[in-house]
């Protein structure tokens, strides 16, 4: 096993997963954004909600090319990097992927073209349906990709069969209805719509500060912040963390975000800040909060939640029980050798029998494939050190989270000020806020790569939560092919990138193509319609 | 759940290689066009308008067309594991080359009418040209090698392991069926733009002059493949009674390299009407491109482009991936597919939502159908 591998895969996984995250929360949000604009157009027949409507549309068209470009990437690169895994779990995780594209990709991607090329061939209802199908087809996505991600965190509704030598599917209910994979997709989404809202916020603070386009930017304003509102507080308040006490591994994730090196007495104390020191299995300038982990992590006063060192003791057991399937295993495998010819893939029972008993721990034995290529001749110190590699690194995830909550916190008080300032303080807003606004645009991108950091790191060392480990995963391949593809990716996404940030920044800066006059001429029939004055039929 | 065992693992197995030759060759079809009117772009249009004319041809429809592509992915991914961990790392540079080159249209697309300097939009021209060609070159050369074997083999663990190179890919055989690939695409991109662009229009001549010529290379190259493969090139077969309804382990089965592929039109003499689609499409094809038919044309285009891809899959049932270096690690509809459940789980999922798909798709094209004009891109709008 070559770890400049594995390193440089992760890291390719890393930068084009993050890369692609740049753009597609903007998406998520902005696509409902948009069509929850064009809906107050369709339904009060006001022109400037349609101009608001091909403003943020152009805007979102801008950022949804590079998320289908650097998508297409994330659909092909499990097969490219990580042929071990492809092939270990494909059973599994390849179907949401392809259901992604049966039910939301296609959706979202035929009616992307019509949205913009089909506002002068489709009634008004139709183009509103079309743009909400937009909508709904990238959440949809959002939910399949997020099952197949919360399976590798939470891996239900699978067994492994030891012909095929790979994991196979049991009950696609239970890998729909995955609770770790519900809990993502509410909190994703809801992180898409809060990044949509903080760049139409954003945005439309800015041309206030110029006093440019100020009835549109306020309308932008009230609808933002409203669906901002809901949205952050749905992002903390439904978070990841209510996935966390299903399993084992999620568990050590927590205790690993939490820097809880022991177990301590029901409910546990809370650690506001401090220095993680892996090596010494200690926090350096811990400030506790009591109590506070013990509620967050398990709704309880009574709930004992494990510390990292009683979770590796654990672990270091269940490598000894996958040994015992890791052994069935390797006799299963030569006997179906010699059998296969005769026609005859029968396993004989007493072998059966001792695989299926400890066969929940065989990704365990294979922790020690790092240390020996034959883990049954693992000595006691290697499965110590391989139950060691169990604990994720501790500093970054401590950080990544702290800093992540800070900012959704700042979000929601955001979101909160705009709305109580749109809904009873008639839109007004004072400068000094509508900079803030400006400033706090990249907040929630910020919040989601470190999120996505949280999840993905917090998984480590597997990339199927105690089934397959990250180390195992990769493909054959010359640490050079890597190196080119990776270099290569940088710097395409990089271009694209740049590119993609002057055009934004043109299209803001021109503004949206306000029609004054159509937009006077429909206030003048408004008010007439509402002192019940007479219409002319050319009006 | 019992209901995945009213379909037995050996129909599944046959369904799913159907479904997957569905959609190759959805994407052949859909988007085959989309990457020939990229790589034409450059030669069918010579002014910012006319190349205007030809990208909006397919500005409003590539994007729900390159799903084909994203979905016979994932499907890959999900029915036939082996064949997308295989394929992808083995053809790992080639794999990157095609990905490069497919990220270059969303942005191409897109950004090239958003600045109005005549530099940032021949880059974009040319980004698209790559987008089109590249792959549609890829592609074919990808087939080619799959067809003489790949040199991979599985280990025990059943991690696969590629020894051949980048530019071992780039054989005379592949090349060839590289060439055919790209030409044929050409075509059809042709064949589109004769029926989106307005007849007689300098952007819709050129591209039936070149598409006429790419037409006739495509259905040459078609005919020295088959002669090749007849005369140049073993095909494989399994070396003993393999059951349908193993379970998915490729080292399971003996596989002999040796015989021809052709074979397979003696075992089967029904699958003739693939080769034969192919040379009738084509030549009907580019018997439309020189005498001025328009829908006629696509469809006949549509049909050499089926018939030339069915042939390939029909040729090598059940092989899907051969393996050179080491023959009983290849790849095969009995040995590589995903399990049971899995294989009804998602032959629902397409029953459910690919009539669906072709329903609104169908309902899209029908909103955008007639001409583009010259006064229609250059009017207001969202045109690229």
């Amino acid at each position: 096993m070559d770890l400049t591998i594995v390193d440089l895969s992760r890291l390719q996984f890393a930068m084009t997963a993050l890369y692609h995250f740049l753009f597609v929360p903007l998406t998520l949000g902005l696509s409902i954004l948009v069509a929850i604009m064009e809906t107050v157009y369709v339904m009060t027949g006001r022109p400037i909600w349609r101009q608001m409507t091909k403003f943020w549309g152009t805007l979102f068209g801008i950022n949804f090319v590079l998320g289908v470009a650097t998508g297409l990437t994330m659909e092909f690169q499990f097969g490219m990097n990580w042929s071990y895994y492809s092939h270990y779990v494909g059973d599994i995780f390849g179907a949401p992927l392809a259901i992604e594209g049966l039910m939301a990709f296609f959706l979202e991607a035929t009616f992307v073209g019509l949205f913009f090329f089909g506002w002068g061939r489709l009634s008004k209802v139709a183009h509103l349906t079309v743009a909400w199908l937009v909508a709904l087809g990238s959440n949809f996505s959002a939910l399949w990709i997020l099952i197949a991600n919360g399976w590798m965190q939470h891996p239900v509704g699978a067994t492994f069969d030891p012909i095929s030598m790979r994991m196979e599917m049991t009950s696609f209910f239970d890998v729909l209805f995955n609770p770790v994979a519900q809990a993502k997709f509410v909190h994703t989404t809801s992180a898409g719509y809060v990044t949509a809202s903080a760049f139409v916020l954003g945005v439309s603070a800015w041309y206030l500060l110029r006093g440019r386009h100020v009835e549109l930017a306020r309308r932008s304003i009230a609808v933002a912040s409203a669906f901002g509102l809901a949205a952050s507080l749905s992002v903390v308040l439904l978070g990841d963390e209510s996935g966390y006490d299903v399993s084992q591994n999620q568990k050590m994730k927590m205790a690993a975000i939490e820097a809880m090196w022991e177990t301590e007495k029901a409910p546990a104390s809370f650690t506001l800040l401090g220095l993680p020191d892996q090596s010494a299995h200690e926090t350096k300038w811990a400030v506790h909060i009591p109590w506070v982990m013990g509620l967050i992590g398990t709704r309880s006063l009574n709930t004992q939640i494990p510390g990292i060192e009683q979770l590796v003791a654990e672990n270091e057991d269940r490598i000894k029980d996958g040994l015992i399937a890791y052994d069935a295993l390797m006799q299963i495998r030569a006997k179906v050798k010699t059998d296969a010819a005769k026609g005859n893939f029968a396993i004989p029972a007493d072998l059966k029998k001792q695989f299926e008993d400890h066969s929940a721990d065989l990704g365990y034995a294979f922790l020690l494939k790092k240390y020996t290529d034959d883990p049954l001749k693992a000595t006691p110190e290697q499965i110590k050190m391989a139950a060691n590699d169990t604990v994720p690194p501790v500093f970054p995830l401590f950080w990544a989270f702290r800093f992540m909550v800070a900012l959704g916190i700042s979000l929601i008080a955001l979101m909160a000020y705009f709305f109580w300032q749109s809904s009873f303080r008639g839109l007004r807003f004072p400068r000094p806020a509508l900079r803030l606004a400006v400033w706090m645009i990249p907040a929630p991108w910020l919040a989601a790569e470190l999120g996505w950091v949280v999840a993905e790191v917090g998984r480590q060392p597997w990339t199927v939560d105690g089934i397959l480990p990250t180390a195992l995963s990769v493909s054959h391949l010359s640490a050079t092919d890597l190196a080119i593809t990776l270099v290569g990716f940088v710097a395409l996404y990089s271009v694209l990138f740049i590119i993609e940030m002057g055009l934004m920044l043109k299209y803001i800066r021109k503004g949206p193509h306000e029609d004054v006059a159509e937009t006077d001429a429909w206030m003048d029939r408004h008010e007439k319609r509402l002192t019940g004055g007479v219409l002319t039929p050319a009006e | 759940m019992i209901l995945h065992d009213l379909i037995s693992l050996d129909v599944l197995r046959v369904l799913w290689w159907f479904l997957l030759g569905v959609l190759l060759i959805g994407f052949a079809l859909t988007d085959g066009f989309d990457m020939g009117v990229g790589a034409l772009t450059p030669f069918v249009g010579k002014t910012d308008t006319e190349r205007r004319i030809a990208i909006n041809t397919i500005g409003p429809v590539w994007e729900g067309n390159q799903v084909w592509f994203i979905l016979g992915g994932g499907a890959i991914f999900a029915a036939w594991p082996p064949l997308y961990a295989v394929s992808f790392s083995g053809f790992y540079l080639a794999m990157f080359a095609i990905l490069a080159s497919l990220i270059l249209r969303p942005v191409g697309f897109k950004y090239r009418s958003k600045r109005d300097s005549e530099t940032w939009r021949t880059c974009w021209d040319w980004a698209l040209f790559v987008g089109g060609a590249v792959p549609a070159l890829i592609f074919g050369v990808a087939v080619g090698n799959v067809l003489q074997g790949v040199p991979f083999h599985l280990t025990d663990d059943l991690l696969s392991v590629y020894t051949g190179s980048f530019f071992g890919l780039l054989n005379p055989f592949a090349l060839l069926a590289g060439i055919v690939s790209l030409t044929m695409l050409l075509m059809h991109g042709a064949a589109w733009l004769t029926v989106k662009t307005e007849a007689g229009s300098p952007v819709a001549t050129r591209a039936r002059a070149i598409g006429s010529v790419a037409g006739f290379v495509a259905m040459a190259g078609y005919a020295l493949a088959g002669l090749w493969l007849a005369f140049g090139i073993d095909g494989y077969h399994f070396a003993a009674a393999v059951p349908a309804d193993m379970p998915s382990n490729p080292l399971l089965t003996p596989v002999d390299h040796a015989g021809s592929w052709l074979a397979a039109y003696g075992a089967r003499p029904w699958i003739i009407v693939a080769p034969v689609f192919g040379f009738v499409g084509m030549a009907m094809a580019i018997r439309g491109l020189k005498s001025g038919g328009e829908v006629s044309t696509l469809l006949w285009s549509k049909l050499g482009i089926f018939g030339v891809i069915s042939s390939v899959g029909l040729t090598m049932f059940p092989f899907i991936l051969p393996s050179s270096t080491d023959p009983k690690s290849s790849l095969t509809v009995w040995d590589s597919s995903s399990s049971q459940m899995t294989l009804f789980v998602m032959l629902v999922a397409a029953v459910i939502f690919v009539p669906i798909i072709l329903a609104y798709t169908a309902w899209v094209y029908k909103v955008l159908w007639g001409k583009v004009t010259e006064a229609e891109i250059t009017g207001e709008g969202h045109s690229y």
